[in-house]
């Protein structure tokens, strides 16, 4: 049995087939790069997604502070990791880079900040 | 401020920035010149990936790509205004443009002897897809949207329908889904999506979001706010079936119905900036010099591009080109050759090349064509691809060597 994989590490796509002979990859092709197959072969066994969204953030020039995980999460963890960052609330001023959360939903995984918010003086 | 400098550059986002700490590093008096409160364009309010994968061989969020210019703008210690307009741009002499600046304290005149012009593109409005109805509040464009969510953190609805499915389109669909609000579906009057595969796969399949394709929104109804919209069936010409209207409830429509060049203060200019038809940006050579000495464009006002990265590159290309405008007091004088459009070529950015040095162009085709060369026809030079799509602008470089032989003409195909 052969499954087809569009890969989404980057824009060009590839179109990657994985032969998988009772529920064990046996072989991979189509990938362009390492990264590609890699995801191919985490798609099969446990499809992962980097989530991405904003923060509440006090006392900013913007209101939010943009985030993401810094690893992929399993999939049906993103509605858990979601409402977590819905949870919260930063204090300005944040450095893009930055930890916003530590092992968020105790994944081992953290949550950093994609955009630097300054303190704004009332 | 100083009263004059050798080149001021409008707008704030990857292009304008890109330019801007370009021109300092290569020892121009630069002003950068922003709109908005804040410094970084639309990148800024991205919170997906896809930033950069060119530009800095790493895959960024819009913001970090944002961040990671503005890196570089602040060690340079480019000099900058933010909430400021230009209304203006007034061409006084071959070395000498007179910019017109608003800002919250009040009226400048700045001479400059070149203008990077980057204000980037504006949406396409629910007017100008057809789209009849009421003004009630719920429709917004993408943009509008991504700026309500992820800059000011508010959501503006719980049911959304979604019109377009080009890359924008999807990655707000994934957006909504992801904030919790219900996608009803993405409209789609091609027969297939208009965006990036990958991006049906993880904005779409990921959120089990549906995907109408050969539809488009007729009418927006409600009373204060938007409650459904009517669609339609289209065929393969676009043109409406009878009897095929369907009604699907809402609360909340997203336009993300492509993208214009904004040009407003170039069309507004006495010296005629000359526009191509086709990509609604002014049209250019390969300097990037519109058909005004010392105006350069750059970024999504010149042609809308697929990657922020080319946005970038086209920053740099500007602001070596103002370079040598302010040290040869004008561009070097060249016969311009223009880049005829043959067979599936829709687009080509620049228009004119010279022919005598080696040049970066912005191709976009008509129709998808697997396995084609894309050629030069007057001299017979092939570039083998594996596939052309309307969707994605191919970028070529050709060599100095690859222009011999062109006597003045230049026609660019694609073969089979």
């Amino acid at each position: 049995m052969s499954e087809k994989i569009v890969c989404i590490m980057c824009p060009l796509g590839c179109e990657i087939e994985a032969g998988v002979k009772e529920g064990e990859l046996v072989e991979i092709e189509g990938y362009g790069c390492e990264d590609g197959k890699e995801y191919a072969e985490q798609e099969l066994a446990s499809p992962k997604r980097t989530v991405m969204s904003v923060v509440k953030c006090k006392d900013g020039d913007f209101p939010t502070v943009s985030v993401k995980t810094s690893e992929p999460v399993e999939k049906e963890q993103i509605e858990e990791v979601m409402k977590a960052l819905s949870e919260i609330e930063v204090q300005a001023p944040v450095k893009a880079g930055d930890v916003i959360m530590k092992d968020v939903c105790n994944l081992g995984i953290d949550v950093v900040a994609t955009r630097s918010v300054k303190k704004v003086q009332d | 401020m100083k009263d004059g400098y050798d080149c001021v550059v409008i707008g704030a986002g990857a292009a304008g920035i890109a330019a801007a700490v370009k021109c300092e590093e290569l020892g121009l008096d630069v002003l950068m010149i922003e709109s908005k409160e804040r410094l970084g364009g639309i990148p800024l309010q991205c919170t997906h990936p896809g930033f950069g994968n060119f530009y800095y061989d790493e895959n960024l969020t819009g913001a970090e790509f944002a961040e990671r210019l503005l890196d570089r703008f602040e060690k340079d210690k480019v000099e900058y205004m933010t909430e400021a307009h230009v209304s203006s741009i007034g061409y006084v002499s071959h070395l000498k443009k007179k910019v017109e600046v608003i800002n919250p304290s009040g009226l400048f005149s700045l001479d400059t002897k070149t203008v990077i012009y980057s204000t980037g593109a504006r949406e396409r409005h629910r007017f100008e897809t057809g789209i009849q109805g009421d003004r009630l509040s719920g429709v917004y464009t993408a943009g509008e949207a991504q700026t309500l969510m992820d800059i000011y953190g508010v959501m503006p609805g719980e049911r959304v329908v979604v019109v377009g499915s080009g890359d924008i389109g999807l990655i707000m669909a994934r957006r909504f889904a992801l904030e919790n609000a219900e996608v009803v579906g993405v409209i789609e009057m091609q027969p297939f999506p208009g965006g990036l595969t990958r991006n049906v796969v993880q904005c779409l399949h990921d959120f089990d979001i549906l995907l109408h394709t050969q539809k488009i929104v007729k009418e927006i109804r409600g009373q204060k706010r938007v409650e459904e919209v009517v669609t339609a069936d289209v065929d393969e010409e676009l043109e409406v079936m009878p009897n095929s209207e369907e009604i699907i409830e809402c609360d909340t429509v997203a336009l993300a119905t492509g993208l214009v060049p904004y040009t407003k203060i170039l069309d507004e200019m006495e010296a005629e900036v000359i526009m191509d038809p086709v990509t609604r940006g002014p049209k250019v050579d390969e300097n990037l010099e519109t058909s005004v000495p010392g105006i350069f464009a750059a970024g999504n006002v010149l042609t809308i591009n697929d990657y922020v990265d080319f946005a970038a590159y086209q920053g740099e290309n500007a602001a070596e080109s103002a370079r040598i405008f302010v040290e040869n007091d004008g561009m070097p004088s060249k016969d311009w050759i223009e880049v005829k459009r043959g067979r599936n070529v829709r687009s080509v950015v620049p228009q004119y090349i010279s022919g005598c040095r080696e040049v970066t162009l912005n191709i976009r085709v008509k129709k998808p064509e697997p396995a084609v060369d894309v050629m030069i026809r007057e001299t017979d030079e092939r570039i083998r691809t594996t596939s052309v799509n309307p969707g994605e602008m191919l970028r070529l470089n050709i060599s100095e060597e690859a222009l011999v032989g062109l006597e003045n003409k230049m026609t660019l195909e694609v073969e089979r």
